[in-house]
């Protein structure tokens, strides 16, 4: 499985996870499907960019500060679209996405990428 | 009597012992003419010969010039002397030293060429080296020895003063003299050949018919004890390369690693983070070991974990 594959299917599989903890909020369970719909869409974006960038920079620390960024880049996208109270949750979405962000940069760097080579 | 004070200083100087070493080591200086080498000085005695420092003036270069003892009439110990230079010349590895050239010097003593390697001994190149240091030049050495096995040659001889690091970290196995290949008849019974602190039970006991590759791995062991102990700067050692030592150094060649290269894939097993073959870890050493490799994936899903929860708590109130 190449970089960007394995940062997409982790990162799924991480918004998917994230976005289930929202049923621990009670006034964000009625809204939980939307929310793990996002989530997971979030996440399958910032895996993809995440695995192409371990492609192009095999850095651990440089992986992990960029899966960081792209995490709170794309959870403060999500956190500034207005919901249906009106309210926003920068805090509560961007600080998990960034370090949700930082695990699939470490996993791109340390995992996948296998080549093979044809004669 | 009256006796002259100037005779009896210069009797003194005769008598004084550095002297006498002076005029020994003069006399003992070998005739090279006829050959390409000028000797330049002396760099250690040992007992089957002394070995120089000179200039091979055909290549330009300088070797070192391991010449038989003067005075050594013993026809095995020149036939032991070529043997060695054979059997290191058969040897074509980076960690085993070069012959260049092997003869007889117009004296009749018997030479051989090598390359000149400039560097520290193990022994004093170990002290202050961190663990992985040693291991990794200890694993240079199995691959040395293990060459030389798959070769069906033994050292029989392997110590620290043998193994030479050289100024760019190359490891060279040194002193072959005593050195058998496998296969050839063995000495007679009660011979004992090596150094006693690094000599297997069976070498030791005069055993040469049980003296085999098993024999080098015991040898290697008591080294790898001997780079464990003390234990440089980081001062612990882990359990499980302790247990590759006492593998090795069993005192029956059964319960040993059959040879030198079951003993270097054990160590590159250790390096890489896996347990080395000889070595039952417990649970704790298990979770050690998988904290201490996935040390930065478990702080970023605990920290994941706590924020979240945190988060949860915050939001509930």
């Amino acid at each position: 499985m190449n970089k960007p594959v394995f940062g997409l299917v982790l990162g799924g599989l991480l918004g998917v996870l994230d976005g289930l903890t929202a049923w621990f909020t009670p006034e964000a369970r009625p809204m939980i499907l939307g929310i793990v719909v996002g989530s997971t869409v979030k996440g399958l974006i910032a895996g993809v960019l995440i695995g192409w960038f371990a492609r192009k920079v095999g850095s651990l620390p440089l992986g992990v500060a960029f899966g960081l960024a792209v995490g709170l880049i794309l959870a403060y996208a999500v956190a500034a679209m207005p919901s249906a109270t009106g309210k926003h949750y920068y805090f509560e979405i961007m600080l998990p996405g960034a370090i949700v962000g930082a695990i699939v940069g470490y996993a791109t760097q340390k995992h996948g990428g296998v080549r093979t080579v044809r004669a | 009597m009256k006796t002259d004070p100037t005779a009896e200083r210069w009797t003194a100087v005769f008598l004084s012992d550095d002297a006498v070493e002076r005029l020994r080591r003069a006399a003992d200086r070998p005739e090279t003419a006829g050959t390409p080498y000028t000797i330049v000085e002396e760099l250690g005695r040992g007992g089957m010969g002394t070995v120089y420092r000179a200039v091979d003036a055909t290549l330009d270069r300088e070797v070192a010039l391991k010449v038989s003892t003067l005075g050594q009439a013993d026809p095995e110990e020149a036939e032991r002397m070529r043997k060695e230079a054979r059997v290191m010349a058969r040897l074509e590895h980076p960690g085993i030293v070069p012959v260049h050239d092997a003869g007889q010097l117009p004296d009749g003593r018997v030479y051989y060429a090598m390359r000149l390697v400039r560097g520290k001994r193990l022994d004093r190149w170990a002290e202050g080296r961190t663990l992985s240091d040693r291991l990794g030049v200890f694993q240079k050495i199995c691959e040395a020895v293990a060459f030389a096995h798959a070769h069906g040659v033994i050292h029989r001889d392997l110590k620290p003063e043998n193994v030479m690091i050289g100024a760019f970290g190359e490891v060279l196995v040194l002193d072959w003299g005593v050195a058998r290949r496998l296969g050839e008849p063995a000495e007679p019974q009660g011979t004992v050949l090596g150094t006693r602190a690094y000599m297997a039970p069976e070498q030791e006991r005069g055993r040469t018919d049980l003296v085999d590759e098993r024999t080098d791995v015991y040898a290697l062991g008591a080294i790898l004890a001997f780079l464990l102990e003390p234990a440089g700067p980081t001062g612990r050692v882990p359990r499980a390369i302790r247990s590759v030592a006492s593998r090795a150094t069993q005192r029956e060649p059964e319960a040993r690693y059959p040879d030198a290269s079951a003993v270097s894939a054990d160590i590159a097993r250790f390096l890489d983070g896996a347990v080395p073959a000889a070595h039952r870890e417990n649970i704790f050493e298990r979770l050690g070991r998988f904290g201490a490799r996935h040390r930065t994936a478990i702080l970023l899903v605990l920290t994941y974990l706590v924020v979240r929860a945190l988060l949860i708590l915050f939001l509930a109130r």
